[in-house]
């Protein structure tokens, strides 16, 4: 009888850890296959044209070349926008409101806005620039970009300050520092590491955001290097390249998905190797 | 205001009182120490950015639901409550209804719900305590890697690989077994294309599963190891630590890891819109395209023509807001009770 039961509870724990490794499997698989697809698909159609010719029409040949400067430009603006107020809003968390209520609730409505659906920011954007200036523009899709972002550089800052030591804070105080210099020279080159890990994070993560650029920056079919107007950029071509049913469109969509990800994964793992070398030194 | 404090890796407190402008080198020794409010200008300056940046967060989201009031209250005044209830979406005709859409967001997060909760759970358990030691880091890494993959690349690879997959293996399979069910046979009859909700559904579950994981895992490794510890010394298998121990411990986080997965898949909208069909039909078969919220947004704001085209469209985005708004917060307080554990982004 003891036995049978024994037998009941190991049948039930082997069940349970197989199910766990098949769960683990899963996903596993899940994630070759969609690189494996995006690395074959995108390679076939990988080539010195690229980065060096426009969006074709139908039925053309081309590259990405105004898709690739479209996006490096508004992620650039948005990093400008982003990482200057999140980096501040994060010292504000930390330090001097580290314990008020008003960083309480900041703290909250931010990490609400990190899983935010980024196409309500796409049409906040929208209202906010589009529509009183009339048209699609590059600064529009830049400031959509630099709202997602700056919740993950605040998030990612915030803690990364939280973590320096409090003996710091105290010994600078003791120099008779006031607290600006005390933030700015003292506790952002601690915490240097950890924001420079969020920012990261953050430019990995708008590089790949289509839906907020889809009402704001839009795409420009054309070389256009004017943020003032619509704007080519990669996953918006990707995304209507794939939806077209041009077989040529499709294989630049390939190849410009195949890049997006490699430059996502690359800064991902570039992360990692940054936390990593923090936690040795630590 | 430079991203970039300093330059040199120079961490540390070897900051002697030379550094930064002139500090209180109390020159004026005369007029006795300073106690009064002696206003340094630079250091008020400093305090109103970042206080300033910590509110424009907060009016951030405070604008986000105002701008989409605003946009969608034309619809809402053209029809009433009737706009959630009304199935009807005639562009040409200007009569607009959201139950379609809120009805496809629903469905294909539950379908995503049911695939990621179970499979990102089993990975975390996996993780934290079946896995040989060596393979946990390299498993993790690539499960966040998961995470990290652009949405728009879930959208493609379910379009092309994905669907066509299922029209011609899975979706002919369920339509002659299981359509002919009573009841729940009615969700698996269609025609098998590939495109519809479920196809929608299982793409977001794969997409969803890596941020429960992450999240469940760090939890998982928030207990106590004298528990856990504990039980096994009674003579309780893995299974019955996580049963008995582990998930009555981490209960509530894990609801509001949960849920901010849940959250996930109500919003994303690229990795839908390529897999869902775009078809305003109210139907009861999964294997039927269908629209999301998200999904409509995306394929038509763009385009909207017509003052309350574009307005339904806000609106359909105020009640995503809405009902994303409650989610996640249900989300973040259930894990801050949790007595916030290492901390994580997602």
């Amino acid at each position: 009888m003891r036995n049978r039961i024994l037998l009941g509870r190991r049948l039930a724990n082997a069940a349970a850890l197989f199910l766990a490794g098949g769960a683990t499997l899963f996903g596993l698989f899940a994630l070759g296959w969609i690189l494996w697809t995006t690395l074959v698909r995108g390679m076939e159609a990988l080539g010195p044209a690229l980065v060096t010719r426009m969006t074709p029409p139908p039925g053309q040949d081309g590259g990405l070349l105004n898709a690739f400067y479209g996006s490096a430009a508004m992620v650039a603006l948005a990093l400008v926008i982003g990482v200057p107020i999140g980096i501040a809003t994060a010292s504000y968390l930390a330090e001097q409101g580290r314990h008020s209520r008003l960083a309480a609730v900041v703290r909250f409505v931010n990490d609400i806005l990190l899983s935010a659906p980024s196409i309500l920011i796409g049409l906040f954007v929208y209202e906010l620039v589009v529509r009183p200036m009339g048209r699609f523009s590059g600064y529009a899709g830049a400031l959509a970009l630099a709202i997602i972002l700056l919740p993950v550089v605040v998030r990612t800052s915030d803690e990364a300050l939280r973590l320096v030591p409090d003996t710091m804070r105290e010994a600078a105080f003791a120099l008779g520092l006031p607290r600006r210099v005390v933030t700015l020279k003292v506790l952002w080159r601690a915490a240097l590491n950890g924001m420079a890990t969020g920012v990261l994070l953050g430019l990995a993560r708008i590089s790949g955001e289509t839906a907020p650029l889809l009402f704001t920056a839009l795409n420009n079919q054309f070389w256009s290097a004017d943020l003032g107007g619509p704007l080519a950029n990669v996953p918006v071509v990707i995304f209507q390249y794939a939806m077209s049913p041009y077989a040529s469109w499709h294989a630049l969509a390939w190849a410009g998905a195949f890049m997006l990800t490699m430059f996502v994964l690359v800064l991902n793992l570039l992360v990692r190797l940054l936390v990593r070398k923090r936690k040795e030194k630590g | 205001m430079a991203a970039q404090p300093g330059v040199g890796p120079r961490i540390g407190p070897s900051v002697g009182p030379s550094v930064g402008p002139r500090v209180d080198s109390g020159v004026d020794f005369g007029a006795g120490p300073h106690i009064g409010p002696r206003i340094d200008i630079a250091e008020r300056l400093y305090e109103l950015l970042t206080a300033g940046s910590a509110w424009l967060v907060l009016l951030l989201l405070l604008g986000i639901g105002a701008a989409l009031a605003v946009g969608g209250s034309l619809a809402f005044q053209t029809f009433g409550w009737g706009f959630v209830v009304s199935r009807e979406w005639d562009v040409g005709g200007g009569r607009f209804g959201a139950l379609v859409p809120i009805y496809g967001t629903l469905v294909s997060s539950a379908i995503a719900m049911l695939i990621a909760v179970p499979v990102g759970l089993g990975i975390a358990f996996f993780l934290t305590d079946v896995a040989p030691r060596f393979l946990r880091g390299p498993l993790a890494v690539a499960v966040e890697l998961l995470a990290a993959i652009p949405s728009i690349i879930y959208g493609m690879w379910g379009l092309f690989v994905l669907a066509p997959f299922l029209a011609n293996h899975i979706e002919p399979w369920l339509d002659s077994h299981l359509g002919p069910w009573p009841v729940v046979g009615a969700l698996f009859r269609g025609p098998p294309i590939g495109i519809g909700l479920l196809t929608a559904g299982i793409v977001l579950g794969i997409m969803v599963t890596p941020f429960i994981s992450a999240v469940a895992r760090d939890l998982f490794a928030t207990v106590p190891p004298a528990l856990k510890e504990s039980a096994v010394a009674l003579g309780a298998t893995r299974w019955e630590v996580l049963r008995r121990v582990v998930l009555p411990h981490t209960r509530s986080a894990v609801t509001g890891a949960v849920f901010l997965g849940l959250g996930r898949a109500l919003g994303e909208t690229m990795a839908v819109t390529f897999v869902i069909g775009n078809a305003h039909a109210l139907t009861a078969s999964l294997l039927r395209p269908g629209n999301s919220i998200a999904a409509t947004l995306a394929n038509e704001f763009a385009e909207a023509d017509g003052a309350l085209h574009q307005s339904a469209l806000v609106a359909l985005a105020l009640l995503l807001f809405a009902i994303t708004f409650v989610v996640l917060a249900l989300a973040r307080l259930l894990l801050r009770r949790m007595n916030r554990p290492t901390e994580r982004m997602s």
